[in-house]
């Protein structure tokens, strides 16, 4: 079992036929996600990587029956392709473009709001989700890991990967990688709810960083309404104020946003929080092997 | 990236905002010559890119030239929350009837954006926010909606303006949205908003923050760029395109992925307590999911021309790249510095995980570079970059 992407979803990649679409629809094949098309209002019909090209993600849904979206496109263009798949209802839409405006999110996000919420974003600025041994729609490696019962929720790539990797005797129902950016579509909060339904996940791995308050609203969120075991980590205590660390999210301003007030929050609803990845990962492993 | 206040009103005054009349100055002559220019009693404010200026004495109002210059002798220099006051701005000074507060910015929480009006603005809106939150309006703001002539006004009333003040209020504000929203601005805030004494709404100071990520639709925001502040081996990395932060400690830190990186920065200063003099980060670098050996070697030289590194920790995981590229790379890096008579001097700690781990650490053993160690885990590795950098290497 697994959270919003199964063996049976069907992907289509918006800005499949650029070097980046093109990368990695060919690593997401290789994985064995079942990939069914792309989409290029200026390349429709032609042939890529040995998978149709359509005009747009609606045509593309008619066509393939695809479920799921993954953008690839460049920042200038990631808005009107969010706005597209929104249009169209897919149900997933999973934007890996970095640099996105935030004016340009904030709008596909009210968008999104405004149409109903019928398509899931998860980004922009996220490595994608990945099922272990049924799906795989984004960047995520597919081969650090195995299938199991474990779920992450992240706001980076890297760590995200190096918890899955430590964890792989494990394995992971599914990973969700939301990104760093100071906007983004689908939240800590969502994807622990889902975990917290999913009768395929045992316990939850979440990792957060510097900057913003979602670490603190899914503390809250935990105490009221999460049973399974949740272990975490948080980057970014060193950082100092006022410098932006890699993502755009990632900055402490005054107060707000430091990694210990972050660390504080979930230790008071009982979740315990590594000092480092390794160290996580022992905690998750103690409750796994304990059950 | 945020703006100087003497920028944010030009910008203001493009959208046609009402400003004061105002004139930079970056020595005491200047001074005495705007101050001549715009006559009168001047205000001298410190041009500084923190708030609280006011409080730390870092505005003055001066009643003639001469006064200015003395007043301007007293600021020009001044230091501010670790900020040296370069230029400041001598503006005619202004007859104040009521001061207001007014921003508009993202509202990260609620994934849209916020107004906050207040009629009681002035150097105290953050206490007044705590202790009579029921002064200040907070409005959301669709991105769809936007503000128009309309909202602006319900926005004023919201928060508490006077009836006199309604339609100049209005104004400002749906002008300031514009800018908003033209600008790629996340935060745009003028406090005080003044209800002047004859009767014009103006801003009296202006705080802008602008989103980098839109800079390839906003070329013309380069030129805001503060050069003279920005650290040289910051300006060098942002050059080679390189994601660096120079920070104040001794262990270099290169890496694949911000968040990787952000948590490397971490893993040593906390390996670093337990070491004489306590080692800690030199950096943040994060030479992103590719690690190719051109960036590597760009990442290596930045690194290596920071005087106070005294060991290097290279911390990759490989996901999408495997590690033996990134091994490939570090190698390759080596003989590029090598060749340019820039030889790694540096004690190297290298941990790399993920795929292809074997076959990475192989290549680097087998090449066996000078000074070149390679620890299993992150824990490890951080703990031998920091013994290290306590030596002296």
């Amino acid at each position: 079992m697994a959270i919003w992407l199964t063996e049976n979803s069907k992907i289509i990649v918006q800005g499949m036929t650029g070097g980046e679409g093109t990368k990695h629809t060919r690593r997401m094949l290789a994985s064995g996600a079942r990939v069914v098309g792309g989409v290029n209002a200026r390349k429709a019909g032609i042939t890529h990587e040995g998978l149709p090209v359509f005009g747009t993600v609606q045509e593309a849904m008619e066509k393939t029956g695809a479920d799921v979206s993954v953008v690839f496109v460049p920042p200038a263009f990631t808005k009107d392709a969010v706005k597209e798949a929104i249009d169209a209802e897919i149900p997933l839409c999973v934007v890996i473009t970095e640099g996105v405006p935030v004016h340009d999110s904030t709008e596909f996000w009210a968008y999104a709001v405004a149409k109903g919420n019928k398509t899931r974003i998860i980004g922009p600025n996220c490595p994608g989700i990945a099922s272990p041994g049924a799906s795989n729609a984004g960047i995520i490696p597919a081969d650090i890991t195995t299938a199991g019962r474990i779920g992450l929720v992240s706001k980076s790539g890297t760590l995200t990967y190096q918890l899955m990797y430590e964890l792989r005797d494990f394995g992971f129902s599914t990973a969700v990688g939301i990104g760093g950016d100071p906007v983004i579509g689908t939240t800590h909060i969502d994807a622990l709810q889902a975990f917290q339904d999913d009768p395929g996940t045992d316990a939850i791995v979440m990792i957060g960083e510097i900057g913003g308050d979602a670490e603190e609203r899914a503390a809250a969120y935990i105490e009221q309404h999460v049973t399974k075991p949740v272990v975490a980590y948080v980057a970014g205590f060193t950082a100092p104020e006022g410098k932006t660390m890699g993502h755009a999210g990632a900055i402490v301003s005054g107060s707000a946003g430091t990694a210990q007030a972050k660390k504080e929050a979930l230790e008071k609803v009982g979740v315990r929080v590594g000092k480092t990845p390794s160290e996580t990962a022992r905690l998750m492993r103690e409750i796994m092997q304990a059950r | 990236m945020d703006l100087f206040e003497h920028q944010a009103k030009e910008l203001f005054a493009d959208y046609g905002i009402p400003v004061p009349k105002g004139i930079v100055a970056h020595t005491v002559e200047e001074v005495r010559a705007a101050a001549e220019q715009l006559t009168g009693r001047v205000v001298v404010k410190a041009q500084v890119k923190t708030g609280g200026r006011g409080k730390a004495g870092g505005v003055k109002v001066a009643d003639d030239a001469a006064d200015a210059v003395e007043k301007g002798q007293a600021i020009l220099g001044m230091d501010i929350k670790g900020h040296t006051v370069h230029k400041v701005l001598v503006e005619e000074a202004s007859a104040i009837a009521e001061e207001y507060y007014f921003s508009f910015l993202l509202d990260r929480a609620n994934r849209t954006f916020l107004a906050i009006c207040s009629a009681a603005g002035g150097m105290d809106i953050e206490e007044v926010a705590h202790t009579s939150p029921e002064k200040v309006a907070k409005v959301p703001v669709s991105a769809l909606d936007g503000v128009d002539r309309a909202k602006a006004r319900e926005i004023a009333v919201a928060g508490g303006l006077p009836e006199q003040s309604l339609d100049g209020a209005a104004e400002l504000i749906e002008k300031l949205w514009c800018c908003f929203v033209d600008e790629d601005a996340t935060l745009v805030e003028v406090n005080p908003m003044i209800l002047s004494a004859d009767g014009q709404v103006k801003a009296l100071d202006g705080k802008v923050t602008l989103d980098d990520n839109a800079s390839f639709r906003q070329t013309e925001h380069e030129a805001y760029a503060d050069k003279a502040a920005e650290d040289p081996l910051e300006a060098r990395a942002k050059e080679k395109d390189l994601n660096y932060v120079k920070l104040d400690g001794d262990v270099g830190i290169i890496g694949n992925g911000a968040g990787l990186v952000m948590s490397t920065l971490d893993v040593v200063a906390y390996a670093g307590e337990a070491f004489p003099g306590k080692p800690s980060p030199a950096n943040f670098l994060d030479i992103g999911g590719g690690a190719s050996a051109e960036v590597m070697a760009a990442g290596l030289e930045i690194i290596l021309s920071d005087p106070s590194v005294k060991s290097i920790f290279v911390n990759v995981f490989g996901g999408i790249t495997s590690c033996d590229a990134v091994a490939n790379g570090i190698v390759a890096a080596f003989k590029l510095l090598e060749s340019r008579g820039e030889a790694v001097t540096h004690p190297l700690v290298v941990r790399l995980d993920g795929n292809n781990a074997q076959l990475g650490r192989q290549i680097l053993a087998d090449a066996a570079l000078p000074r070149v160690e390679l620890v299993d885990t992150m824990d490890d590795a951080a703990k031998r970059a920091a013994e290290l950098a306590a030596v002296g290497a």
